[in-house]
């Protein structure tokens, strides 16, 4: 094969824009570098570490190999309290996914018209303006043992239920309370990626007598599938991350019997004895578990695409 | 992993105490001895007019409060002045922590004086007192427990209302256990919930929580709560509550079905009168016989003798206002009339032993109580107080067990030794040096 030779231009004076580039996105590495990455490298370092104060004594740091990952991993408590994050946030996904499909379907149908919808929209959002603190206040307060529920429930003549007493309860309305201040967000979320879809392969499949049901499992949820992705992405993160409402809903204790106890409140539980070497190598565990599920759901987002991509290779 | 080193913290102060600053930062947990302050001490003019008091109040719940102070006493010394602490306070379930350490003035360097302090409660002296034989603190209160009960539930159930043919019924926990099931058989309840009678049976434990290696015991007689409180709830002699929750605090009130409580001397006029009241004071009602069960109350003895609390005062080294601080512990703890004025305005138990003899043979009564000399009570179950088994992690333990033993009672762990397990796992989150 004869190289054809490009007559190699001649380097002209010009002015390198490229430097300015760099100035303007400085700041945001400076202070990534400083605020995010620094303290990721030192929560790696002080993993190695027996590190915590008891009171007003120190107690090292004293270097211990692997012993903090030893501690963690052998103990069952870490699976537990993955566990336990891994059922609130199911109970509260489903649901969730669910509720906003359909409405995101419905807000979105133009045969429904829908009035109202952009009120309808508004509302549903708005749990999600709450703070998750005052939140989880408000559901306590309402379920406590002589809360208003109770009350209702004596009034009418039942038994009074001690919701935040058994785990089911608590477990669940912890969920109800994610499901609640999300579903508004996924649902518009799903609305945007509904309307992205061709509006003329919805006409096309009517126009071939498809019924609702075929049109949503055989064009919408199909041609949804990234955006459906995405969100289930998202909010396993959120839900691995899972802190505020379960926090304040058991007052910091997981409890009845740990069973409310996320991944994310036992990490606090080590950072509020001030132990840096557990809750550093906890950091990193969970740290190492995001970066595999995020791994698994990319491929799996991702993984049409590649196919296409070879197919079209092969070609 | 704990072959460490324990390195304690050696804080060498330029100055232990000096004079002159202008602000008065005073660290506390709740507003009890701000008022005592403001009405014993602001009130009578004894803050000098150029310095300001600044309180800084933190929650006591899940240790925040010493917390808060042991990042404020670990910065002490590179604190400006006037944001140095110079007066903080601790309670018994955690003295232990502060009184040995370099950060708690010891009276002598304050000026008090023996002379001073000789008509306190020894027990309140000692706790304060550090290793070396200094004491370094010093408290207005004595906390003798007491059993408080409902006189009209008394009458309907047991025909009398009298302390004296009640505390014959509750002299032991036999007895006790022989009331609650009358208590039942009407209606009503023995206890409120589940930690009501655990200081009763904490506080006659045979050895501290934690030995000297750091290892945790749990006392025989913590286990006969649990197996007491087990057996309430079961047969529902109890309203299945915790304690500060806002429906225990309903079963003191006009609605309650409970029949007594177990409180100690701050509890009955800080807490359980508040409680009593139907229309709250912020509301406008009045500490007085008809609003509420205001006058329904009485107190024994009970089946064993306790204390529940107390709160000390202890000098920040490195304070810059060592005379106003000692001015304070002075008249606020160690000035008998001051003491007795309290008592009589406020019905809580001070820390003078003269005094609060002299009201107890006197007829001093309780209108809250209907009439009784509670001082009388509390005068002799006072120099019964043994404080020797008390530790340095003490409220931690406290509230992990009582939160184990919670899910024992709901149901939620099947045995006792799961709840135990619970416990472990809790304090060694707690305390990582502690081991079991």
């Amino acid at each position: 094969m004869g190289a054809i030779v490009f007559p190699k231009k001649k380097k002209r004076n010009s002015i390198s824009y490229a430097k300015w580039g760099y100035i303007f996105i400085a700041p945001f590495f400076i202070v990534y570098a400083i605020f995010s990455l620094y303290p990721l490298l030192t929560t790696f370092y002080y993993s190695f570490f027996e590190h915590y104060r008891v009171g007003l004594t120190q107690v090292g740091p004293n270097f211990v190999g692997f012993d903090n990952y030893n501690a963690l991993l052998t103990g069952a408590d870490l699976l537990k309290y993955a566990g336990n994050t891994a059922i609130i946030w199911l109970a509260g996904f489903i649901p969730q996914i669910l509720i906003s499909l359909l409405l995101a379907v419905w807000f979105t149908d133009l045969r429904l018209r829908l009035r109202a919808t952009s009120f309808f929209k508004t509302v549903i959002y708005m749990p999600n303006l709450i703070m998750a603190a005052a939140f989880s206040m408000l559901i306590w307060t309402l379920f406590s043992d002589n809360g208003p529920v109770n009350q209702v429930l004596a009034a009418s003549g039942n038994q009074p239920i001690r919701f935040l007493a058994s785990i089911t309860g608590t477990r669940g309305l912890i969920a109800l309370i994610n499901f609640l201040m999300w579903f508004g967000n996924t649902t518009i979320m799903l609305m945007a990626g509904v309307m992205g879809i061709d509006s003329t392969l919805f006409e096309a499949a009517e126009i071939d007598g498809a019924s609702s049901w075929q049109i949503f499992t055989k064009i919408t949820i199909p041609l949804l599938r990234p955006i459906l992705v995405y969100v289930l992405m998202t909010s396993m993160i959120g839900g691995i991350q899972m802190f505020d409402v379960p926090q304040i809903f058991t007052n910091g204790t997981g409890n009845p019997a740990r069973t409310s106890m996320t991944l994310i409140m036992y990490l606090n539980k080590h950072l509020y004895s001030k132990n840096y070497g557990l809750a550093g190598a906890l950091s990193v565990i969970l740290f190492i578990i995001t970066a595999i599920i995020s791994f698994f759901v990319y491929r799996s987002l991702t993984a049409e695409s590649r196919e296409r991509k070879k197919a079209q290779k092969g070609i | 992993m704990l072959a460490a080193l324990l390195l304690v913290t050696s804080a060498v102060f330029a100055q232990d105490a000096t004079d002159g600053g202008k602000v008065l930062n005073i660290a506390a947990w709740n507003e009890e001895f701000q008022s005592r302050f403001n009405d014993y001490f602001a009130a009578a003019g004894l803050v000098p007019e150029d310095v300001t008091v600044n309180w800084l109040i933190t929650p006591n719940q899940d240790n925040a409060y010493q917390n808060k102070l042991d990042e404020m006493l670990l910065a002490q010394e590179s604190a400006a002045p006037d944001d140095k602490v110079d007066l903080f306070l601790i309670e018994a379930d955690y003295a232990l922590k502060y009184v040995d350490t370099p950060y708690a003035l010891d009276l002598a360097t304050i000026g008090l004086t023996e002379e001073d302090l000789a008509d306190q409660y020894q027990y309140t002296r000692d706790i304060v007192t550090d290793s070396n034989g200094v004491q370094r603190g010093t408290s207005w209160q004595a906390t003798p427990g007491l059993f408080v009960y409902r006189r009209s539930i008394a009458k309907d159930v047991l025909g009398t209302d009298d302390p004296d043919e009640i505390q014959a019924l509750l002299s032991d926990w036999d007895k006790f256990d022989g009331v609650a099931e009358k208590m039942a058989e009407k209606g009503y309840k023995m206890l409120s919930g589940y930690d009501d009678a655990y200081r009763v049976f904490a506080n006659n434990i045979s050895a501290p929580w934690v030995d000297e290696s750091g290892k945790i015991t749990v006392d025989p007689n913590l286990l006969r709560w649990a197996e007491q409180t087990k057996e309430y709830t079961d047969k529902g002699y109890n309203n299945r509550t915790s304690l500060w929750s806002s429906e225990w605090a309903a079963d003191q009130g006009p609605e309650g079905k409970v029949f007594g409580f177990f409180y100690s001397t701050w509890g009955i006029n800080f807490t359980l009168l508040g409680n009593s009241l139907a229309t709250p004071v912020a509301e406008g009602g009045k500490e007085e016989v008809g609003n509420g069960i205001y006058g329904d109350w009485a107190v024994v003895l009970g089946p064993e003798s306790w204390y529940w609390g107390g709160t000390w005062i202890v000098g920040a080294t490195g304070t810059d206002n060592v005379s106003l601080v000692k001015d304070i512990m002075k008249k606020l703890t160690a000035d008998a009339e001051t003491m007795k004025q309290i008592t009589i305005d406020t019905q809580d138990y001070t820390n003078t032993v003269s005094g609060m003899n002299e009201l107890a043979n006197s007829d001093f009564k309780s209108d809250f109580l209907g009439g009784q000399n509670h001082i009388a009570l509390f005068a002799e179950a006072a120099p019964k107080i043994d404080m020797s088994n008390v530790g340095p992690y003490d409220q931690g333990l406290t509230e992990e067990f009582q939160a184990a033993f919670k899910d024992y009672f709901d149901g939620n762990t099947a045995t006792v030794e799961e709840a135990l397990e619970n416990f472990y796992t809790a304090i060694s989150e707690k305390y990582p040096n502690l081991t079991y």
